[in-house]
């Protein structure tokens, strides 16, 4: 696997848009190359280069290759979006779009990231060593597709909306999570190691929500079926099973409906 | 205005019998022409297929539910809106593109006249706006009478010339087009949550049947001589088993005769056909209806049809069947948008995906070729996607393709993951017609042209008509045995002269033109009945007043009007 | 000899009523009465006379003064602010004509602009809700005619949309509601007891900020599942006893305000108001309706839908591509982030409206406002261009809050010389065109 070394030389005026740094744009490029692929500041097109010193050369294909980022990348978008292989290490925070429409590979971000972070996200590994916004992992507006397979783990806390319209894969935030998660989410599962504010899995038709957590308040049409002990993340623990949300529509499987289960550690 | 010469392609025009022989055509301010001075330009066809440009006769390309359906989709163009090269805005949507990106796109494709199919009155203005803002192409609109109180309070009564006294009324305010009629009576029963599912079923309150309805409105429809018949989305759209209500339907045209000065010899067009032609009694052993449906549409020449070929694609369906959609989003569960429309109409939009993978998409994909296979006379079976139902008219070069070419539509066919299913249920792995370039021009030019009353302008290439021309990369001698590369041609133009200017170059938007909107004014004898009734509603039961209803002439700055009198 | 002009559109709030009557002088220049409008209504009329009105363009000077200047120099510094600016917000139009919006966008569209309107910090949520799930909803004479149970909630409209009562949703007798108020039942859901709560046959006092969890209980309810003894205060009782009553209306109708689109959660109220009123359909008809509040919020989004695609926060700044993402593209985000270079404010007043942080920031930035009055906008803008009021002294088509578009009527003369919206927007469309072809600003 090659190495392509990013070091931020500039901060941008405004907010820098860089959907042309990730693994698959990347592939079959010299530094040279690198550096003068576009960059979006409004109508402004500059290039890479001139916010970034680039070093390394990439692998021939995007699984070959692997992205240093160093600097300040508090101004940049899309820093890893729509990859789908190789691997992208950012070693700063970045702004929002970080690693959304990703479908393979891996990507560790090592600081916080805004809004709209993991968005409709379909496979690979994306790991956040601090803290996440809003719109964690949901999906585009409009879209019934959010979330839909790989893993993504976020250190920190994570703001509301997370894994809206979530339909598959694996989400864990080991910190807290704000108001509305796994809103309209229809499977995969979601794992929240510290407190959820409130409306945790409102119109939650299907898939699996364990809070290790309080919630503050707990939403109406949901209710409890039970205890179940279970491992989860690693941790093995006893969990209050409810199923919800029953204000919701559910799918039939062999005449049995299937409803929502959300988790809680006792 | 510059003139153009037009040399050496190979020209398909239905009107004159020109079967793909070599002849020059002239162009002259705006006009075709029989000769051009020694100072036209010349455009060097060789090689060529030159045809009239084409008409869309049944396209949700403007007004109230389209507009919902596009700026409800922010996902249908997240990634899907970009400047192209030319004297262009930004093109964005794929199921339902922009106002600018229709224009263009039709425009691409050859279409120099749209029929927006589903105008709801009240809303006439929104429509006009939408019209007013999409670049080059021709416009008009119908309005929607098949549920609106005036009418069937009319009909319950057999009044026929209260009803054309109304209808040309409508027509003024609205710049309307003609007499559409969607799901009859079944809509009004929606505002209550109800349905009409056969020509039969009785209206809540109204007391009158869709059968009477659709008999009525045709019969005001040639007691006013408009240029188009009456022009009908049937009952029971959708479900299996529906061919029957469809037959029952198009039966009502028997013995009614055409009167009009257009030369339009349907009285009535029955659109995407293939939503209506469906057997079986659920999902489960649902099969082609196409073959009993054309067989009775064949022999029945007072009838049109368009086919609403199914595309496989993720779409946006929308229609003023209000019911049809509520009963569609309870089977997909994905959004939906209804309105319901005072005393007028209803209208639902709901995304739908016609997967290739499931069979039930897969076999009414394969409906929609049969109907335009199975067509013996294809002046009078038009192709549409029912924009953007069956899926978006962008598509149309790819089922040009399919009925071009029986081995495009048999790779198709023999790939379906259910495809020994699809061709048990289907007639289409047997049939061998494709499609030629002159029956095309007949499906898509002089067809949809007479039947929209339009002939006189539209549709040929004959001297002293439009000179709205399209010339397509498409060498009839060498015809493309692969069908991704006839799609190709039909999606760009090499040349399109809208009005005599030329506006598409090679696939480049090089002139926006001058649009025009059509709209039909009626002249009726003076009837103090319907001026009062409509007072009256304006002032009770509408929630604007009769003055505020109408369209200014504004929103049409380029208006063409088609005058009838029906005081004779 | 005063004239009366009949079926004149009020340019005030989304119920855009349209049977006012306004009495003009001869010489068409001052407005003498309004009749049929409410005390909000008339008084926009009656703007129009008031004395001190400013009818020329004016700039600020160093010394925080403004001083007069002309049309074309007021022109050429708004084209020019916008060919330099990588990113400019181009916020407001909810108080204009389809017709002005139509050109701004052409502009937008070329020098790189966001445009983005009043729904922002409005119905915006209402509209990502309506992405998200759709809506089933009706216009408004359908609930004259058909309504028979009435829910406002989270809205106000004794006050914010005064005739909306007694022309749509609790007075008038319709087609098949020949009773009127005595036909239907009224409901009204707030967390405080308000003029509109007054007007109710039941008021339900729901706890600031559980709005989702009731809307959720009442979905849970009418499929007939468990609910824990009370939600958001309401007791359980009261809540099945509703459901059964909403099923077996006839026709329902649900209008929503501020209360659900700005409490917590916000687009989520309003989606599950929305999944409720889809839920209802499967016993009989319902319909929602959001409480659209300037006169021509709605046609905004209309105009930016089928240009665009998008209802409202479009991004235009890349010039080449349109993109929508409600959070990032909102005027409110893109100034606290500081994103944007240049602001343009027409038809608005953020000033008064938007958080104080992201005045601050906007203030720090070359800003035109176009408006008919003094504002707060106008004060802390470069240049304020005054204009012809839309509704008053010019005609243009404008969208009810159902959608349905109305052609507003002009009924004075705007002041002498005073450009319109669209004649103002044409000129600076020009201007940006010889810019641009010159190669820049």
């Amino acid at each position: 696997m090659n190495t392509v070394t990013l070091t931020v030389k500039k901060v941008p005026e405004l907010y820098l848009e860089c959907e042309n740094v990730n693994p698959d744009v990347f592939a079959g490029k010299t530094a040279d190359k690198i550096a003068k692929l576009p960059g979006y500041q409004g109508k402004e097109i500059s290039t890479l280069g001139e916010y970034f010193t680039i070093a390394g050369e990439a692998g021939a294909t995007a699984a070959e290759t692997k992205i240093i980022i160093n600097g300040d990348c508090s101004k940049m978008k899309y820093l890893g979006a729509k990859m789908t292989a190789g691997e992208v290490v950012i070693n700063s925070a970045c702004d929002m779009y970080t690693g959304s429409w990703m479908k393979g590979g891996k990507l560790v971000v090592n600081g916080d990231v805004h809004s709209f972070c993991g968005l409709a996200m379909a496979g690979g590994e994306f790991t956040i060593n601090g803290n996440a916004g809003n719109y964690l992992g949901a999906a585009y507006r409009g879209d019934w597709r959010g979330m839909s397979g790989g893993v993504l783990r976020v250190k920190g806390n994570a703001g509301s909306d997370v894994a809206t319209f979530m339909t598959g894969g694996e989400m864990i935030i080991e910190g807290d999570v704000d108001i509305h998660i796994g809103t309209h989410m229809e499977g995969g599962k979601i794992i929240v190691k510290g407190n959820a504010n409130r409306r945790v899995g409102g119109q939650l038709v299907k898939g699996e929500i364990y809070i290790f957590g309080k919630i503050n308040v707990m939403m109406p049409g949901f209710k409890p079926a039970g205890e179940v002990a279970l491992e989860v993340d690693g941790t093995k623990a006893k969990f209050v099973e409810y199923l919800g949300d029953l204000g919701e529509r559910h799918p039939k499987k062999k005449g049995e409906t299937v409803y929502g289960k959300l988790f809680l550690k006792q | 205005m510059s003139e153009y010469l037009i040399k050496n392609g190979h020209v398909f025009d239905p009107v004159q019998g020109i079967k793909g022989d070599k002849k020059d055509i002239g162009v002259k301010d705006g006009k075709i022409v029989d000769k051009v001075s020694s100072s036209a330009k010349v455009i060097d066809a060789s090689g060529k297929t030159v045809m009239a440009g084409a008409l869309d006769i049944h396209a949700h390309v403007a007004g109230p539910k389209v507009n919902a359906g596009r700026w409800y989709r922010p996902e249908d163009k997240h990634f899907d809106s970009h400047k192209k090269p030319g004297i262009t805005r930004i093109e964005g949507g794929k199921s339902i593109p922009t106002v600018f990106k229709t224009g263009y796109e039709y425009a691409r494709m050859g279409f120099t006249f749209v029929m927006e199919a589903a105008m709801p009155p009240l809303y006439a203005r929104h429509v006009h706006e939408e019209i007013h803002d999409t670049p080059i192409i021709d416009e008009a609109a119908l309005p929607v009478f098949g549920n609106n109180w005036f009418i069937l309070e009319y009909l319950k009564n057999q009044e026929i010339e209260n009803t054309a006294a109304y209808v040309a009324w409508v027509m003024r305010q609205t710049k309307g087009y003609g007499i559409k009629v969607v799901n009859p009576g079944g809509t009004e029963a929606w505002a209550w949550g109800l349905n009409c599912l056969t020509i039969h079923d009785p209206v809540p309150y109204f007391e009158i049947t869709p059968a009477e309805i659709m008999t009525g409105l045709m019969a005001a429809n040639e007691y006013l001589g408009l240029p188009h018949s009456m022009h009908v989305h049937q009952n029971d759209l959708g479900n299996p088993g529906n061919y029957k209500v469809t037959l029952d339907s198009l039966k009502l045209a028997e013995g009614v005769k055409p009167n009009n000065k257009f030369g339009r010899e349907q009285v009535m067009h029955s659109t995407h056909l293939q939503f209506h032609s469906y057997k079986g009694e659920n999902w489960g052993n649902f099969e082609s209806g196409a073959k009993e449906v054309m067989d009775y549409v064949n022999k029945q020449k007072n009838i049109t049809i368009d086919t609403g070929n199914v595309t496989l694609d993720e779409t946006t369906t929308m229609t003023a069947d209000g019911p049809f959609e509520h009963h569609l989003h309870g089977l997909n569960h994905l959004k939906w948008i209804n309105v319901d429309v005072e005393l007028e109409t209803a209208a639902g939009v709901v995304p739908y995906i016609y997967d290739p993978d499931i069979k039930v998409c897969a076999i009414q994909w394969a409906i929609g070729l049969e109907l335009a296979l199975y067509a013996k006379d294809p002046m009078r079976c038009f192709i549409t996607t029912d924009h953007p139902n069956a899926g978006p008219f962008t598509r149309y070069p790819r089922v040009y393709a399919w009925l071009m070419s029986k081995k495009y539509r048999d790779e198709r066919l023999n790939t379906f993951k259910h495809a020994d299913k699809v061709i048990s249920a289907t007639n289409l792995s047997g049939m061998d017609r494709e499609i030629t370039l002159y029956e095309l021009a007949q499906m898509t030019r002089a067809g949809p042209a007479r039947a929209l009353g339009l002939m006189k302008d539209y549709g040929g290439l004959k001297a002293g008509m439009n000179a709205d021309i399209a010339i397509y990369n498409i060498n009839p001698d060498k015809f493309p045995s692969d069908g991704a590369a006839i799609e190709k041609a039909f999606a760009n133009v090499a040349c399109l002269l809208k009005d005599g200017k030329i506006c598409v170059d090679e696939g480049k938007i090089v002139d926006v033109g001058k649009k025009h909107t059509f709209w039909v004014d009626a002249k009726v004898k003076e009837n103090k009945q319907v001026k009062h009734d409509i007072k009256e509603k304006f002032l009770r039961y509408y929630s604007l007043t009769e003055n505020n209803y109408s369209v200014p002439e504004s929103y049409a700055p380029h208006q063409h009007i088609i005058s009838v009198d029906a005081t004779q | 000899m005063p004239k009366d002009v009949t079926d004149v559109i009020c340019p005030f709030c989304g119920t855009l009523c349209d049977d006012l009557v306004v009495t003009v002088s001869d010489d068409n220049k001052t407005i003498l009465g309004v009749k049929n409008a409410c005390a909000i209504g008339a008084e926009k009329f009656n703007h129009q006379r008031l004395p001190g009105r400013v009818t020329r363009p004016r700039m600020r000077q160093a010394d925080g003064s403004f001083k007069e200047i002309t049309y074309d120099e007021a022109i050429d510094w708004t084209a020019k602010m916008l060919v330099k600016s990588r990113k400019t917000l181009m916020y407001g139009w909810a108080s204009t004509s389809c017709q002005a919006m139509s050109i701004g966008h052409e502009i937008a569209e070329k020098v790189g602009a966001i445009v983005d309107n009043c729904a922002t910090v409005c119905h915006g949520s209402s509209l990502i809700a309506i992405e998200d799930v759709g809506v089933p909803s009706c216009t408004l004479g359908e609930v004259k005619n058909r309504a028979d149970r009435v829910i406002f909630w989270g809205c106000n409209p004794a006050h914010a949309h005064p005739r909306h009562m007694s022309r749509y949703s609790i007075f008038p007798r319709g087609f098949f509601t020949v009773k009127g108020h005595k036909g239907r039942k009224i409901y009204c859901v707030d967390c405080r007891y308000t003029d509109t709560a007054k007007c109710a046959d039941e008021f339900i006092q729901v706890q600031q900020g559980y709005d989702y969890e009731l809307l959720n209980a009442f979905r849970t309810a009418a499929r007939g599942e468990v609910l824990p003894d009370t939600v958001g205060g309401v007791p359980k009782e009261k809540i099945y006893e509703i459901a059964e009553d909403l099923k077996q209306g006839r026709f329902i109708i649900i209008f929503f305000g501020m209360g659900l689109t700005h409490s917590m959660g916000r687009n989520h109220n309003i989606d599950i108001a929305i999944n409720l009123t889809r839920d209802l359909n499967d016993f009989t008809k319902c319909a929602i309706m959001a409480m659209r509040g300037h006169w021509n919020v709605t046609g905004s989004g209309q105009v930016l839908g089928w240009q665009y695609g998008f209802p409202f926060a479009v991004d235009l700044s890349r010039r080449d591509q349109a993109r929508h993402q409600t959070g990032e593209t909102t005027s409110v985000d893109l100034l606290n982030r500081s994103e944007v270079e240049a602001c343009f404010y027409i038809a608005t007043d953020p000033g008064a409206h938007f958080p104080v942080d992201a005045m601050i920031s906007s203030s720090k930035k070359p800003t035109v406002t176009i408006d008919p009055h003094i504002q707060c906008t106008t004060e802390i803008s470069d240049i304020h261009i005054p204009v012809a009021m839309v509704g008053v002294e010019v005609g243009g088509c404008a969208y009810r809050m159902d959608n349905v578009p109305i052609e507003t009527r002009k009924v004075v003369d705007p002041p002498e010389g005073m450009l319109t919206d669209e004649e103002l927007l044409t000129k600076i469309n020009h201007r940006v065109d010889e810019l641009l072809l010159a190669g820049g600003a």
